[in-house]
C-alpha cells in the first residue's frame, strides 16, 4: 500500500516541480505580481457588482433571490478560476508553437497536454478565486439551507465537477488552436460567454438556449443546477433538482469531448507540420 | 488636415486585414449579447414593465448597441504609446509635422471606424434579427447617435492617451492602467445601464467620462434620450472630449520637457 | 540493431517533398554528419526520428521504437539539441533547469547530481549555474543545452546546428566535449551542421541530403575524393614572387599583386595543409597564410551533379 502512494507520487513529481518552478518565478516580481492579484480581485468584484445591482432593482430574477444568486455566481466564479488557474493558459497554444516551445515538449518523456498545462500557472487568478470564496462563504451562511452530510457532498462534488468542466472548455479550446490562426479570441467567446451563463439563473434563457447550455456546453451544472438542489428550490421542466447530482457525468462528457479536439489538434499538428 | 485624413485611411487599412479578428470578435459579441440581452429582459419582466426609464425594448437596444459599440471605442486602452514612450521612441513622433496627440487620434478613428463597420453593424444587425430592438425614433436621434458615437470614440481615446502618457514618469503603470480598464468598464454602461445603479454610484459614474465612452451614445440611439435632453448628453460629452485631449495635450508637452531633459 | 533506421521515408508538405525516399542506417557509436543546404530537409527527418511529424510514407524507427507509437519511449533514450530554439528555462537559473529536467526525467536525486555535476565540470559551467538562462551568452547557452540533452545519459544524441553562431574557441570546446563524451560512453552522434569543421573532428561518416534526396552517404575523405572538393590555402609571401606552380598536389588558382598574395587548392586525400605550407616557406617568406573550406552548398551541388538525376 505504501509502495503504491511512493509510486504515485513519484510520477507526479516531474509536474509538482514544474509548477513549483512557474510560482517561483512568477512571485519573484513582486510588486506586478500583487498588483495583478488586485486587477483580478477587482475583476471578480466587477462582476460581483453586476449581479448586486441588477438586485437593487429587483427582488427575484429567474426564480432566484439575492441569495441564491449569491450562491450561483460564487460557485460559477469559483469553478471557473480554478481552471483559469491551471489551465486557463492552453490558448495561447500559437505562441508556444512559434517560439518552438512545442517541439521541445515533444522531445520530453512526458504527455505533451500534461507538459502545456504544467507550463504556466496563473496564480493572479487568485484574486477573483478569493472573491468567489468570500461569496460562497456569505452566500452559505445566509442562505436557509437544511445542512446535512449529502448537502456538503454536494457543494464539494459541484465545485470539483465545475472545474473540471471549465478545464475542458480550456482543453477544448487549446485543441482548437492547432487548427485556427489567432483563434483565441474566438474560443474566448466560448470560454468565457461560458463562464458568464454559468453565473446566470437558467430561467432566464429561453428553452432551446437552455438546453444548449445544459447538455451541449454543459455549463448549467456548475452553478444553477446545484444552487437549486442545496437551497430546496423547485426548479423546473429543465431543472429538476436531482439533475444537480449528474455534474460529474457531466465534467466526464467534457473531458471527453475535450480531450478527442485536443488528440485532433495534436494529429494535425504532426500531420499538417508547425 | 490632409495628413490627418490620411492618417485615419491608414487606421482603417491596417485593422482591416484583421478579418479572421473581425470573425472571431463577432462571435464574442453575440454570445455575451445574446447572454446579457435575456438577462434584462427578465430582470425587466421581474420588476414590471420598465427599469430605470428602459423598457424590454430599449434594454435590447442596449446591450446590443453596447456590443456593437464595444470594439469601436477603445474601451480596453491601447499599449502602443506606452510602448513608445517606454522604449525611447515617442522622441520620433516628437519630430514628426503633426501633433502626436492628432495623429494617434487619426489613427484612432481609423481604426473605430473599420470596427464599427465589421463588427459593429453587423452586431446590431443580428440583434434585430434575434429580438425585439428599439429603434431610434428619428432622423435626429440617428444623426445626434451618430454623432455622439464619433465623440465617444475621441472622449475614450483621450483618456487612454492620458494613461498612456503616465509611462513618462512611472516605471509600471500596469496598476493604474488595470485600476481605468476595470472602473471604466463599470462606469462606463457596458454591463449594466447607468441609470440602474445605486444613487452614489451613479453620482460617481456620472461625475467620470466614462459614461460620455458608451452609455450617452447609446441611450441616443436607444431613443430613451431625446429632444432637449440629447443636446444635454452631447454638451457632457464634448466637455469631456475638451477636458481630457486638452489635459492631454499638457501632459504631452510635461514629456516633452522631461525627455529633453533626461536625453530620450 | 541499429539505432536509426529509416526505409523510403517520405514526407510531403503542401506543395514539396522535404524528404524524398530516404533510406539510411545507422548503428550504434556511431557518429554520422548529416549535412545538406538549408531546406534540403535535415529538420525534418530530425523531426520524424523524434515523433514531431508523421512521415506521408515509409519506416521510421529510433531505438527500435516507433516515434509515433511510443514517442515518450524514444524521449527516454535520445536527447536533441536544436540549435534556435531553447529546451531551458529562460528566465531561471541554470541549476533549476538542471534540477527541472531530472525530475522529468524521472532520474534518482543522488545519480542525477552526480551526473549533473559531472557534466557542467566537464563543459565548464560552473559560474553559470546561477545565472539566468536568458543572460548566458550564445557558447555558455549551446554548452548548457548540450548537458541538458544529456542529463539522462541517452543512447543517441541528436544536434541540430549546434555551432551556428559560435566563435572559433567556443566551437573547439564544444568539439572535444563530444569526442570525449563519446569514447566515454559509446554515445551515438547525428549532427547537423553546415561547418564542415565540425564533421573533420566529431564525425566518421557524412550523410549528403541534397532536396529531400540522401546523395551521398561515406567517410569524408571520400566525400572530398568523390567530388573533388578542393580546400584552398592563401599565402601572403614576404614579397612579391613569381607564381608558385611547383608545389605537389596543388593547383595554382590565382595569384594577387603581382605574387604577393598566392591561392593554392589541393585535395584533401592527396596531401595537407601543413605539407604545402612547408613547401613554400622553404622557399619563400612567408608573411601570413589562411584556408578556405570547400563550401558546403559548393561540395553538395558537386554531388548532386555527380549523382545524376533519376
Amino acid at each position: 500500500m505504501a509502495d503504491r502512494r511512493l509510486d504515485l507520487a513519484l510520477r507526479l513529481r516531474p509536474y509538482r516541480v514544474l509548477l513549483a518552478s512557474r510560482a517561483h518565478a512568477q512571485m519573484q516580481y513582486r510588486a506586478s505580481f500583487v498588483t495583478d492579484i488586485l486587477g483580478t480581485v477587482g475583476v471578480g468584484l466587477a462582476e460581483f457588482a453586476e449581479v448586486w445591482v441588477i438586485f437593487h432593482n429587483v427582488d427575484v430574477l429567474g426564480g432566484l433571490d439575492f441569495t441564491a444568486a449569491l450562491l450561483v455566481f460564487a460557485l460559477s466564479n469559483l469553478a471557473f478560476s480554478l481552471a483559469d488557474m491551471f489551465v486557463g493558459h492552453l490558448d495561447q497554444l500559437p505562441r508556444y508553437i512559434r517560439a518552438g516551445q512545442v517541439d521541445a515538449f515533444y522531445v520530453r518523456p512526458l504527455p505533451l497536454l500534461a507538459q502545456l498545462m504544467t507550463s504556466d500557472l496563473s496564480l493572479r487568478r487568485v484574486g477573483r478565486l478569493s472573491v468567489a470564496l468570500v461569496a460562497l462563504v456569505i452566500a452559505l451562511t445566509t442562505a436557509d439551507i437544511s445542512w446535512s452530510a449529502t448537502t456538503v457532498c454536494l457543494i464539494l462534488l459541484t465545485i470539483v465537477s465545475g472545474t473540471a468542466i471549465f478545464s475542458a472548455l480550456f482543453t477544448a479550446a487549446g485543441g482548437l488552436q492547432f487548427f485556427l490562426v489567432d483563434g483565441a479570441e474566438f474560443t474566448n467567446a466560448f470560454t468565457y460567454g461560458g463562464q458568464y451563463a454559468a453565473q446566470q439563473s437558467q430561467q432566464v434563457f429561453p428553452d432551446p438556449l437552455r438546453i444548449f447550455w445544459t447538455f451541449v456546453i454543459p455549463t448549467a451544472f456548475v452553478a444553477y443546477l446545484p444552487t437549486v438542489a442545496i437551497l430546496d428550490l423547485p426548479g423546473d421542466h429543465l431543472a429538476p433538482p436531482w439533475l444537480a447530482w449528474c455534474a460529474p457525468l457531466a465534467g466526464a462528457l467534457a473531458w471527453a469531448f475535450g480531450g478527442l479536439c485536443w488528440r485532433f489538434g495534436t494529429r494535425h499538428y504532426q500531420g499538417a507540420g508547425g | 488636415m490632409k495628413t490627418f485624413w490620411l492618417l485615419v485611411k491608414a487606421g482603417f487599412r491596417r485593422h482591416s486585414t484583421y478579418r479572421l479578428a473581425l470573425l472571431a470578435g463577432m462571435t464574442t459579441n453575440s454570445v455575451f449579447g445574446i447572454i446579457r440581452a435575456y438577462i434584462l429582459l427578465a430582470a425587466i419582466a421581474s420588476a414590471g414593465a420598465s427599469i430605470g426609464g428602459y423598457d424590454a425594448s430599449m434594454a435590447v437596444a442596449f446591450v446590443w448597441w453596447g456590443q456593437a459599440l464595444l470594439g469601436t471605442v477603445n474601451l480596453w486602452g491601447f499599449a502602443e504609446v506606452k510602448d513608445r514612450v517606454r522604449t525611447g521612441d515617442i522622441a520620433v513622433d516628437f519630430l514628426r509635422p503633426l501633433d502626436p496627440q492628432l495623429a494617434y487620434l487619426a489613427g484612432d478613428l481609423g481604426r473605430a471606424g473599420i470596427n464599427l463597420i465589421g463588427r459593429g453593424i453587423p452586431a446590431v444587425i443580428l440583434g434585430a434579427l434575434l429580438f425585439d430592438i428599439a429603434w431610434p425614433p428619428s432622423g435626429v436621434s440617428w444623426a445626434a447617435g451618430a454623432i455622439s458615437v464619433v465623440l465617444a470614440v475621441v472622449v475614450a481615446f483621450a483618456g487612454n492617451f492620458v494613461i498612456n502618457l503616465l509611462a513618462f514618469w512611472l516605471v509600471e503603470i500596469r496598476g493604474i492602467t488595470l485600476l481605468w480598464m476595470i472602473t471604466g468598464g463599470l462606469l462606463c454602461g457596458l454591463y449594466l445601464p447607468v441609470p440602474w445603479f445605486p444613487d452614489w454610484l451613479r453620482t460617481i459614474a456620472t461625475w467620470s467620462p466614462f459614461p460620455s465612452m458608451l452609455q450617452q451614445p447609446i441611450d441616443i440611439l436607444a431613443g430613451r434620450v431625446v429632444g432637449a435632453g440629447i443636446a444635454t448628453s452631447l454638451a457632457i460629452q464634448l466637455f469631456w472630449v475638451a477636458a481630457l485631449l486638452g489635459l492631454g495635450q499638457v501632459v504631452l508637452r510635461a514629456g516633452r520637457r522631461r525627455l529633453e531633459v533626461q536625453g530620450g | 540493431m541499429s539505432i536509426i533506421e529509416t526505409r523510403d521515408l517520405v514526407r510531403d508538405f503542401k506543395r514539396t517533398r522535404a524528404v524524398d525516399h530516404l533510406t539510411l542506417a545507422v548503428q550504434p557509436g556511431e557518429a554520422v554528419g548529416y549535412i545538406g543546404a538549408n531546406g534540403a530537409g535535415k529538420s525534418t527527418t530530425i523531426k520524424m526520428l523524434t515523433g514531431i511529424l508523421k512521415p506521408t510514407s515509409g519506416l521510421v524507427r529510433t531505438c527500435g521504437i516507433d516515434p509515433m507509437r511510443d514517442r515518450i519511449g524514444v524521449a527516454r533514450r535520445v536527447g536533441v539539441v536544436f540549435g534556435q530554439r531553447s529546451q531551458l528555462w529562460w528566465d531561471l537559473p541554470l541549476r533549476e533547469s538542471f534540477g527541472i529536467l531530472a525530475a522529468i526525467h524521472r532520474l534518482e536525486p543522488s545519480a542525477a547530481a552526480a551526473r549533473t555535476a559531472r557534466l557542467v565540470e566537464q563543459l565548464e559551467m560552473g559560474p553559470q549555474l546561477g545565472t539566468a538562462v536568458r543572460s548566458l551568452s550564445l557558447g555558455q547557452r549551446m554548452r548548457a543545452e548540450i548537458a541538458a540533452a544529456l542529463l539522462h545519459t541517452p543512447e543517441l544524441l541528436i544536434l541540430d546546428e549546434p555551432t551556428i553562431g559560435l566563435d572559433v574557441l567556443s566551437k573547439q570546446r564544444l568539439r572535444e566535449f563530444l569526442v570525449q563524451e563519446r569514447r566515454e560512453r559509446g554515445t551515438t552522434l547525428l549532427l547537423t551542421t553546415h561547418d564542415m569543421g565540425d564533421i573533420e573532428r566529431l564525425c566518421d561518416r557524412v550523410l549528403v541530403v541534397d532536396r529531400g534526396r540522401l546523395a551521398f552517404d561515406g567517410t569524408l575523405p571520400g566525400l572530398a575524393a568523390t567530388v573533388g572538393a578542393q580546400r584552398i590555402l592563401v599565402i601572403d609571401l614576404a614579397e612579391p614572387s613569381p607564381d608558385l606552380t611547383d608545389v605537389p598536389s596543388t593547383t595554382l588558382v590565382e595569384s594577387e599583386s603581382g605574387g604577393l598574395r598566392q591561392r593554392l587548392a589541393f585535395d584533401a586525400d592527396a596531401t595537407t595543409a601543413a605539407a604545402v605550407l612547408a613547401h613554400v616557406s622553404a622557399r619563400h617568406g612567408v608573411r601570413d597564410l589562411t584556408i578556405e573550406e570547400p563550401d558546403i552548398e559548393d561540395v553538395v551541388r558537386r554531388i548532386y551533379a555527380a549523382s545524376g538525376r533519376s
